[in-house]
């Protein structure tokens, strides 16, 4: 017998990704279900999926979820955390979703040390209304909403939310990921994986930034988008881990597990 | 039970948590800051219950949204321009057909406005008050009893019909004291198969309000249209005072009331017979109640603490069959019943006589 080497997780619903052709998305949600697979939590996890092009998230993940308004998704799996202690919740969102709109909330959720996991797609730009500037867009990208590029007199700097993010006390995990390779794509799944420990542990608040390609509106090919995360976007946004306050002790209980 | 004698915005978190709410999550503002701290105290006191001082008001509206969804009975309050900011999520919640409790401590408005007592937000109540095609049901209660009363009901409301329910006082009804007797809440009636606590080993489960395809989403509406049809039947609540014999009657509800109350006692010493309709739903307005009464009485005094805006369902409800006026003190001033007296008085003398 052919021993199974890749299949569809268990966490994934047998549906077709409504996302564009080589959006980072897509890759996003099967590293999560995978790590849900292997954790076993399909069965307590709740997802919190946010206003954008991952609103219909809940087509895809077999795991029970709730719809946020935009940007509020942390207050809420704030809320539904503390209601269900021994439940795995964790709330998905983009740019514009966590660093605009929704700032207030990401930034208490995390602050208060919520055991949440925040799963933050940086993509540079609002993918779902078409292109605009996002509070992560690069200094001279052109979008719809910066036509001649962004201007940091008039548009301001793209807020980089993992360095920020790390300042705060309440924060226990926080890792930037690129999802541009297969390398890297790797390495995304095993900081989701440590955040969902992290949670699982009961240690605290886990965010992990991923850097995720998005052609369409970036407006180039595939191939051409993960090179610019690689050549561009990660200078800005470096990769790595920017905050590790998983106590060590329980480091090494999971290894002589 | 004994009589206690306490103050209202205490009362309300006190009927709360006997009535089972577990979560508060909620932002200070004044004319309600007691109502958080008396929280902050005892909801972490009581089996269970988790408070939470939010960041914004809108982030506490979503916290509520997600300890409903998570399966508890929860209270948000602010005072006016924090109701504003929560709309997003009464919609929101609305929409998913979340239950939760949203109590209102209204203020002058509108704007920043000022601290003081008003009833400017019965529009923004009783009209939905955020995005789309919604109601909320609307509780106005009118003494300290009614808000230990009201408040529970307001729980059982919620869980009833899967839906917001507003709690409708203003700064005076909050600072207020007066003895007050906590009922035996009844046990709630909600089920299950409405809270999302992980999927376990059977299907997994999705709430939301987005629904892309126009059919599906009209759909939607109209199921909450029906809902709301069926509340507006069963639900319409109020009171009645001296409607026997009543040549005129005094419509207003909450602290407006009590002051009538008090100016048709005055008048009836004068030989005045006068009556009181006081709605204490909002929405659903009683309107087949006031309606009723029209047949017999042809003589309305609408009173306010606002411009005016119960008034507009009052027309609706007497669809002309009788002579309405107005009196109104808006932006936080509180008339006397003496005050309020005269005005009935020359209204009285120039419609009824």
């Amino acid at each position: 017998m052919a021993k199974i080497v890749y299949q569809r997780p268990k966490s994934l619903k047998e549906a077709i990704f409504h996302y564009c052709p080589g959006c980072g998305h897509s890759i996003v949600h099967r590293i999560i279900a995978e790590v849900i697979d292997e954790l076993g939590i399909r069965g307590i996890t709740i997802g919190v999926p946010p206003a954008g092009c991952a609103v219909l998230a809940y087509n895809y993940f077999d795991v029970d979820m709730i719809e946020a308004p935009h940007g509020r998704g942390p207050a809420m799996a704030s809320a539904i955390k503390r209601s269900l202690p021994d439940r795995v919740v964790f709330s998905y969102q983009g740019d514009g979703d966590l660093a605009a709109i929704g700032i207030a909330e990401s930034f208490h959720a995390a602050n208060r040390g919520e055991n949440i996991t925040i799963i933050f797609i940086n993509n540079a730009v609002y993918g779902m209304t078409g292109g605009q500037m996002a509070p992560t867009t690069m200094l001279e990208q052109k979008t719809t909403t910066s036509p001649l590029g962004r201007n940091n007199k008039l548009d301001g700097y793209p807020v980089k939310v993992s360095e920020i993010f790390s300042q705060l006390q309440g924060v226990t995990y926080l890792e930037r990921c690129m999802v541009n390779s297969p390398a890297n794509v790797n390495k995304t799944k095993k900081a989701i994986k440590k955040a969902f420990q992290c949670q699982i542990n009961g240690h605290g608040f886990s965010l992990i930034e991923i850097l995720s390609p998005c052609p369409t509106n970036w407006k180039m090919n595939a191939v051409n988008s993960c090179k610019w995360i690689d050549e561009v976007m990660s200078k800005v946004f470096p990769p790595g881990v920017f905050k590790d306050n998983i106590p060590v002790t329980a480091k090494t209980a999971e290894v002589a597990k | 039970m004994n009589k206690v004698l306490m103050s209202g915005n205490f009362i309300i978190c006190e009927a709360a948590i006997r009535a089972g709410c577990r979560f508060y999550g909620g932002y200070p503002i004044t004319p309600q800051n007691e109502l958080t701290e008396y929280m902050a105290e005892h909801m972490r006191k009581a089996e269970g219950g988790i408070f939470i001082q939010s960041e914004s008001e809108i982030a506490a509206i979503n916290m509520i949204a997600g300890a409903s969804a998570a399966g508890l009975r929860a209270m948000t309050s602010s005072s006016s321009p924090g109701i504003s900011l929560k709309q997003e999520g009464i919609s929101s919640m609305a929409a998913c057909e979340l239950p939760g409790v949203v109590v209102n401590i209204m203020r002058g408005g509108p704007g920043l406005g000022n601290i003081r007592p008003s009833q400017g937000d019965y529009f923004q109540a009783t009209r939905g008050g955020g995005h789309g095609d919604y109601r909320t049901i609307v509780l106005a209660p009118a003494t300290c009893q009614e808000l230990a009363d009201l408040t529970m009901a307001a729980f059982d409301l919620a869980d009833k019909y899967r839906n917001p329910v507003m709690i409708l006082a203003d700064g005076m009804m909050g600072q207020m004291m007066e003895p007050v007797t906590f009922k035996k809440p009844k046990p709630r009636i909600y089920n299950k198969k409405f809270m999302l606590q992980g999927a376990g080993t059977g299907k997994s489960k999705f709430i939301h309000g987005l629904i892309l395809d126009p059919i599906d989403m009209e759909e939607h509406n109209w199921k909450l249209a029906r809902k709301y049809e069926v509340i507006s039947k069963k639900e319409p609540r109020h009171e009645e005072y001296n409607i026997n014999n009543a040549k005129m009657i005094i419509v207003a509800y909450g602290t407006a009331a009590r002051i009538a109350k008090g100016a048709i006692k005055r008048l009836q010493n004068n030989g005045m017979n006068i009556g009181l309709f006081r709605p204490v739903t909002l929405w659903p307005f009683p309107e087949q109640q006031l309606r009723s009464l029209s047949a017999k009485v042809k003589n309305y005094l609408v009173f306010e603490m606002s411009t005016g805006q119960m008034l507009e369902d009052v027309r609706l409800a007497l669809q002309g069959y009788a002579d309405i006026r107005f009196h109104g003190r808006p932006g936080g001033a509180v008339p006397t019943p003496a005050e309020l007296a005269n005005v009935i008085a020359r209204v009285y003398e120039r419609t009824v006589k």
